[in-house]
């Protein structure tokens, strides 16, 4: 293989490295209760919510940070970060046309023109820009079905009654260190509900973006399917180029009823740091979902090409009876970018049935491990679990780690568990350039068959972006 | 004379007592090590469920039990005929015994043996041979990484030590056999045993753990072998101990360029198991194969750690581990291998299958690979499962009854890891310590 054709892909630049100047509405850095309630204050919240907030600020207090990851960076200070950063926003905006056009240009940039997606698509985006939504679109569309999709300061003032009853129900505050700074701090996100019977019509998609320098980002969703609903939700993000670490600690959950199914995509590519490893985003996550209900399904798959550092197990509690959970992921690291990723799938119910398909590609210096949970608790008669870990390795300086636990208590319960590890196939690429590929060609068919599996669970508009940003990110690193 | 402040009484007294009586019996030039170990031991304690290393398996019980040594003076005078019935039969070769932890030369034989070739107790060993000793003992089997590694080195007294020269091929397997009595009580025993095969050496060695009684009782030994270039060890490792004892072992093992590494462990006893098997390829072409078969029931727990370690290119490993589990058994396996930086061309191929027969048994496995190297081919696989119901019908179909097609469904699945027993008298042990587990009605007495 060409070591050539490797360079070019693992040395490619990130290529949407630009900064926005837009005023910003930043409280100074560092973290107390008096930072807590002007957050809450400025997002005029309902005093549970604060209350809320405050009793996982002092629970943060009692933790101490995890370092189990298979991962290595420099400790964070939470003290030198600034924690809620607004665009500076004109009153409630009615359409496209209030938007900061410079706004709006960004996102133009980015390929996800609002209206372009508002025509060709039939998405409705809900763009959160930093930490404040600033357009919501075809929500009146959604809400003749009765679905609400909205951010989650208006979900909160709107629907205060439903974040209250399952707001931490998935993730509590007390889950671990990063969720609970999240609960603290979080500064804004998505609420979705579908409400009982309805099958949301379209893909709901929003698109996160780190904008002002040194602002972590604590996002928050919450998207519950009431019984027989269903609803896909796709998240993507891209961020400007930076210097300093960016930390992000996000919390997603979900929550299907009874005969309910949520789908959940997303496709990651923050700004992984220089090809010296310098500047980044440090991206841990913590994303659950609850199958409360009988035949209940969620699928999580997800496209990981971006951050530096990424700490992240989206999770499914299968509780009810017949319950389904799904997991499918790609995971890249180039350069210096480290992962430790996977997912963990409690099995509590009968008949409760998960699938895990974790492909890893690591290449230049890139550190990955896969790190998984199946558990199959007492009452969990003939639960089934099929997984399969492949790593892909380019480069003789890369690593590939895989860290699964099966714990099974229920013995009619069946688990099957394969990985592989192996350097990209010579006779492949051989065979691909015989036939009148070049190399870099060839190396993005192998990698995109390698990952086909988790592409073909994404929906169409993200199988496409994914699929580029694959061989954006592995450009000319495959040798 | 060091501080032993939080270490068990039993363990700071025992210490303190070999410290003395070294001029005695020769063993001072081990004080440095013995030291070393007792701080690393002190600074570890028993380990407890918060470590990661240590999750599934619960040390409660163990620190519970008021256990002590053996003194020399109470040496426990095993009847010949007593020990018949746990002989392997028709095995030929070297054994050696060891009683509550002590060499019993009366119950032992090692005439037989090619020329060079060295079976001898460890204390003669350390009497006899400080240089020879002093180039292996507790280079390969580490302290720091595990508290029971420590305490037995901090204990080093009496085991095994196997030598054999440059080219010597050694045909009949050496039988290493460790018997608990509980006659004095429950006691606490740390055999340890050094192999030393020099370039071109081969051999067969069994490591056969009994007991004459069905009371507690614990056995902490740790086994270090190291392979020169070309050597070839096969190694076996049967563990009968009480259903009500505890068994903490350690096997660390090094080699060398080519050398050949073939293991296959039995675990049928003891309430509390743990096997730490960690395997060094450090040279060029090294293979190693790791297998292992667990059958436990009742309140039983196995757990076996496996990490190899490929440090140089072009090396091989294979593992192969079985559990079955019935009655209220838990069943550990975690098996880690690691691939070096500049370790190209491994070759590592890890399986583990675990049959859970009960609703109440339960089974924790965690295969994990770490590569830090591009050009490998490494895999791993796990499967929990009931028996085949396609399999049980279709042996019904065949007018063979739900319980027996269920015995025989199980001795085939164990079968897999008995098959890779070469000895053919120990497989027939083997084979008949399963019958007792899963009565299939075949005879395994056989004269030799």
């Amino acid at each position: 293989m060409s070591t050539d054709s490797i360079r070019r892909v693992t040395e490619g630049e990130y290529k949407y490295g630009f900064t926005t100047e837009i005023e910003t509405d930043s409280v100074p850095p560092g973290l107390n209760e008096d930072v807590i309630r002007l957050i809450s204050a400025k997002k005029e919240e309902p005093e549970f919510m604060l209350e809320w907030r405050l009793k996982a600020y002092r629970q943060w207090l009692k933790m101490k940070e995890p370092h189990w990851a298979h991962v290595e960076y420099p400790p964070v200070d939470y003290q030198e970060i600034v924690y809620y950063s607004a665009p500076k926003q004109k009153p409630k905006l009615k359409s496209l046309d209030e938007v900061d056009p410079e706004l709006l240009e960004t996102f133009e940039k980015l390929g996800i023109s609002l209206e372009e997606q508002k025509r060709l698509a039939g998405v409705a985006v809900d763009a959160v820009f930093d930490s404040v939504s600033v357009a919501t679109t075809y929500k009146k569309k959604l809400g003749e079905l009765g679905i609400l999709f909205c951010s989650f300061s208006e979900a909160v003032r709107e629907h205060p009654e439903l974040v209250q009853k399952y707001l931490g129900s998935v993730v509590p505050y007390t889950d671990n260190f990063f969720a609970a700074l999240n609960s603290a701090v979080f500064s804004d996100g998505s609420f979705v509900y579908v409400p009982k019977g309805v099958r949301c019509p379209m893909e709901l998609s929003t698109y996160f973006r780190i904008n002002a320098a040194d602002t972590g980002q604590f996002e928050r969703t919450l998207i519950i399917a009431d019984e027989g609903a269903y609803v896909s939700y796709l998240e993507g993000c891209t961020a400007p180029m930076r210097d300093t670490n960016q930390l992000h600690a996000a919390v997603v959950e979900l929550v299907a009823l009874d005969d309910a199914e949520i789908k959940y995509s997303t496709v990651q590519n923050w700004y992984p740091g220089d090809k010296d490893g310098k500047g980044g985003i440090y991206n841990f996550v913590t994303k659950r979902g609850a199958c409360r209900g009988r035949n209940s399904k969620i699928s999580w798959t997800q496209v990981e090409t971006g951050s530096a550092i990424t700490w992240k197990y989206p999770s499914c509690i299968l509780q009810g009876d017949n319950s389904v959970g799904e997991f499918y992921s790609v995971a890249v690291t180039n350069h210096y970018q480290q992962a430790d990723t996977g997912t963990k799938m409690i099995h509590i119910g009968k008949n409760t049935r998960s699938t895990i398909i974790s492909k890893g590609i690591s290449a230049g210096h890139g550190q990955q491990s896969y790190r998984g949970l199946v558990k199959v608790m007492k009452g969990a008669d003939r639960a089934r679990n099929y997984s399969q870990c492949d790593s892909m390795l380019m480069g003789d300086r890369c690593g590939a780690h895989t860290f699964p636990y099966i714990e099974v208590k229920n013995p009619s319960a069946r688990l099957e568990h394969e990985a592989t590890t192996s350097k990209i196939g010579e006779d492949q690429i051989y065979y691909c350039k015989q036939r009148g590929l070049s190399e870099e060609d060839a190396v993005n068919l192998i990698v995109n068959g390698f990952c086909k599996e988790v592409f073909r669970e994404l929906p169409m508009e993200f199988a496409v972006e994914a699929q580029k940003l694959l061989s954006v990110t592995l450009e000319d690193a495959v040798g | 004379m060091i501080r032993v402040e939080g270490v068990p009484g039993l363990y700071a007294k025992r210490f303190a007592e070999l410290e003395t009586q070294c001029s005695d019996d020769g063993s001072c030039w081990l004080g440095p090590l013995r030291q070393q170990a007792m701080q690393s031991f002190e600074a570890q304690g028993f380990p407890t469920t918060r470590l990661e290393e240590w999750r599934y398996f619960d040390l409660g019980p163990l620190r519970k039990t008021e256990l002590h040594h053996v003194h020399d003076r109470e040496r426990v005078n095993l009847r010949r005929e007593t020990l018949a019935g746990y002989h392997v039969h028709c095995l030929p070769g070297a054994l050696l015994v060891f009683v509550d932890g002590y060499f019993e030369p009366v119950l032992s034989a090692t005439r037989s043996l090619p020329a060079g070739v060295e079976v001898r107790d460890l204390a003669t060993a350390i009497r006899m041979q400080p240089d020879l000793l002093g180039e292996h003992l507790g280079r390969y089997a580490q302290v720091e990484r595990n508290a029971f590694v420590a305490l037995n080195t901090a204990m080093l007294y009496d085991g095994a030590f196997v030598h054999v020269p440059r080219g010597v091929v050694v045909d009949s397997p050496i039988h290493l056999m460790f018997v608990s009595t509980g006659t004095r009580g429950p006691t606490v025993s740390h055999p340890r045993t050094i192999v030393v095969a020099e370039e071109g050496a081969e051999l067969t060695l069994i490591e056969d753990y009994v007991s004459t009684t069905d009371d507690v009782y614990f056995t902490n030994p740790v086994i270090e072998i190291a392979l020169a270039p070309n050597a070839r060890l096969e190694h076996y490792k049967l563990e009968r101990d009480s259903k009500k004892a505890f068994h903490v072992a350690g096997m660390a093992v090094h080699q060398e360029r080519d050398s050949r590494f073939a293991s296959t462990s039995i675990s049928f006893g003891g309430h509390l198991v743990r096997n730490d098997v960690s395997c060094m390829l450090d040279g060029e072409g090294a293979e190693c194969t790791l297998n292992g078969l667990n059958v436990i029931g009742e309140h039983q727990l196995v757990d076996d750690h496996t990490r190899i370690v490929h440090a140089k290119p072009h090396c091989t490993s294979e593992e192969l581990y079985k559990s079955i589990l019935d009655g209220f058994a838990e069943g550990v396996f975690n098996g880690a291998i690691v691939v070096a930086k500049d370790a190209q061309k491994t070759s590592s191929q890890q399986t583990n299958r675990n049959l859970v027969l009960s609703r109440h048994a339960l089974m924790n496995t965690k295969p994990q690979l770490e590569i830090y190297a591009d050009d490998v081919k490494c895999s791993h696989g796990a499967t929990v499962g009931e028996l085949d119901e396609d399999a049980s019908f279709y042996l019904r179909t065949r007018g063979i009854d739900a319980d027996t097609a269920r015995r025989i469904l199980t001795y085939a699945f164990a079968n897999d890891v008995l098959g890779r027993i070469v000895i053919e008298p120990l497989r027939k042990t083997v084979e008949s310590e399963l019958f007792a587990f899963i009565p299939v009605g075949l005879d395994t007495k056989q004269p030799c």
